[in-house]
């Protein structure tokens, strides 16, 4: 079979990703990544593996493929497997119901027993025992050095090879929107969760992802705003206000980060592989990235083989 | 009428909490609305790619003030509603407490009277306080939306005497019912109630299916303004039979 140079542009979690698995496949790749590149929402993310957790809003799509995403990961950068926790405060339970209605692969759990520090502060909660969560900074960074190691170029300057664009906004599909979102990471000695924890709230929803040595990033707000300017005050005080919420050792945590970032999204909020002008785009990840870049990786990988299986004829 | 605009559906819909803009854009042409609801405060000018999905689906865009807390925050969002949609339309919120989300009564008929002046069409969201309705008509406010229960609680019409009150107290005064809905039964029976219209939001985009549930208030709404102009019977304390008892045939 042919196997010609592959240029995959972009290098955050969508590009990596797929620069990956057609490396891992055979293919030549290289991975155009300009040095002033603008700094991928993939460096804002949460590193949640959670497809039943985000299948409250997103579509069943997400859901399916999800699934497949933390045994793909598993096998390129260390992956923590140990569950979400969904819990609400006790006057908006009737959040954790409607929360359980609208998706699957949960359990009714104490949280107590699942998180000791949270003993007492919450009656009921949801566990959803398959879902796993990864730090996004350090899994870029080793997708990163999987390629160097492979000998993939990674480099600036003119593509030689045949497109797949996973360069988000700067790709410029028609039809994509950026949706803003801010995020806190924080260290708090004082806190220990041994999983993802989101809490439910009608107004200030927020999820608290826990990272090495007490540090926890609780994110994230969902502006239809284009603009990728500093947190507003409003967005880390609701952020803060939510993790307080959830444990009172937060109140004296440290504020190491404030974060911003722009999602790519299309209208259906599905990210997907779109072959347009001669190139594939592999784009709108929005809150998706690190779960549904796995899937979109292969199917773009997929979709180059099947071409070089029909030139070939 | 609302400033002059006859509506035929009389739903109108908010686009935020939405899973998607394609799932909004499944419910309100579902809804039937031909009025929707943006707000703008958090979204700012640069939510243009959320706006023209908006515009696209072709409906009377109503912008509000949503988030606001002072006057001086509702009337620069109003001058920044008029600009980016050119419509002098503007739903005024000025919230007086971050728990209830409740109207500051004070502060909203300063931000009306201002708006007012300045050729804007205003709808306040307001109480069913009858001199607060008075004093924002005084202000040149043409309509009136008081709240059912606080904004997203989906409580229904938590007053419902003082909604009585205040429809008897402002016949001439087009009345629409903004915030607190859960249930189509609850917008049902506001407009059993007489009101001209329903404006919700959370009860539709948060259900699990939002452009069935836009359908189900669709049917609601009409069926409930059907039954308004169609003369609902009074109630009654004792049973009525509806055939009479006498002049029956004696089949013995």
């Amino acid at each position: 079979m042919r196997r010609d140079l592959i240029s995959v542009l972009g290098a955050g979690v969508a590009g990596l990703c797929t620069a990956t698995e057609l490396a891992g496949r055979g293919h030549r790749v290289e991975l155009i990544a300009p040095p002033g590149a603008p700094c991928p929402a993939s460096h804002f993310a949460g590193g949640m593996l959670a497809p039943f957790c985000e299948g409250e809003a997103a579509p069943p799509e997400v859901v399916e493929a999800g699934q497949q995403a933390a045994d793909w990961w598993a096998a390129h950068v260390p992956v923590t497997r140990r569950g979400t926790l969904v819990v609400a405060p006790p006057r908006d339970a009737p959040e954790l119901d409607r929360f359980a209605r609208a998706t699957g692969g949960h359990e009714p759990a104490d949280p107590g027993t699942l998180e000791p520090e949270l003993a007492g502060r919450f009656a009921r909660g949801l566990f959803y025992a398959e879902e796993a969560h990864l730090d996004p900074r350090d899994a870029l960074r080793r997708l990163r050095a999987g390629l160097e190691r492979r000998g993939v170029a990674i480099r600036d300057g003119a593509p030689q090879g045949r497109i797949v664009d996973c360069r988000g906004l700067g790709g410029r599909v028609p039809g994509l929107r950026a949706v803003r979102g801010e995020m806190l990471i924080v260290a708090a000695p004082e806190v220990t969760l041994g999983r993802p924890v989101r809490l439910l709230h009608p107004r200030f929803p927020c999820y608290i992802v826990p990272r090495a040595d007490h540090l926890f990033m609780i994110g994230a707000t969902m502006v239809e705003r284009d603009d990728a300017g500093p947190v507003t005050a409003r967005a880390a005080m609701e952020l803060l206000s939510a993790a307080w919420t959830v444990h009172p050792g937060f109140a004296e945590a440290r504020i190491l980060e404030l974060g911003a970032g722009l999602r790519p999204a299309f209208a259906d909020n599905l990210p997907a592989v779109i072959r347009r002008d001669g190139a594939l785009h592999v784009n709108g990840m929005y809150r998706h990235g690190f779960l549904m870049a796995p899937a979109l990786a292969r199917k773009a990988a997929e979709m180059i083989e099947t071409e070089e299986t029909i030139h070939a004829d | 009428m609302f400033y002059g605009t006859d509506l035929s559906s009389r739903l109108m819909l908010g686009t935020a909490q939405y899973p998607s803009p394609q799932v909004l854009s499944q419910a309100i042409a579902a809804s039937g609305a031909e009025v929707i609801t943006v707000s703008l405060r958090r979204e700012g000018r640069e939510g243009g790619a959320f706006r023209d999905i908006l515009k696209a689906a072709g409906r009377r865009i109503l912008p509000n003030t949503a988030g606001c807390h002072s006057v001086k925050e509702a009337v620069t969002t109003a001058h920044m509603a008029r600009e980016l949609f050119g419509t002098p339309w503007i739903k005024l919120e000025v919230i007086g407490h971050a728990d209830t989300l409740q109207p500051d009564p004070f502060a909203l008929l300063e931000a009306a009277r201002i708006l007012c002046g300045e050729g804007f069409e205003v709808f306040p969201y307001t109480t069913e306080d009858l001199v607060l309705g008075e004093r924002l008509i005084e202000a040149g406010c043409r309509v009136l939306m008081p709240w059912g229960a606080p904004i997203g609680s989906g409580q229904g019409l938590r007053n419902i005497e003082g909604l009585r009150s205040m429809r008897a107290h402002f016949p001439g005064i087009p009345l629409v019912i903004d915030a607190g809905i859960g249930a189509p039964s609850q917008a049902a029976l506001a407009m059993e109630m007489g009101y001209d219209a329903v404006l919700l939001n959370t009860a539709v985009a948060r259900a699990l299916d939002p452009a069935a549930m836009a359908r189900a208030f669709a049917d609601a709404v009409a069926a409930g303004r059907a039954a308004h102009r169609a003369g609902l019977m009074p109630r009654r304390d004792m049973a009525a039979a509806s055939t009479p008892v006498f002049g029956m045939a004696d089949l013995a």
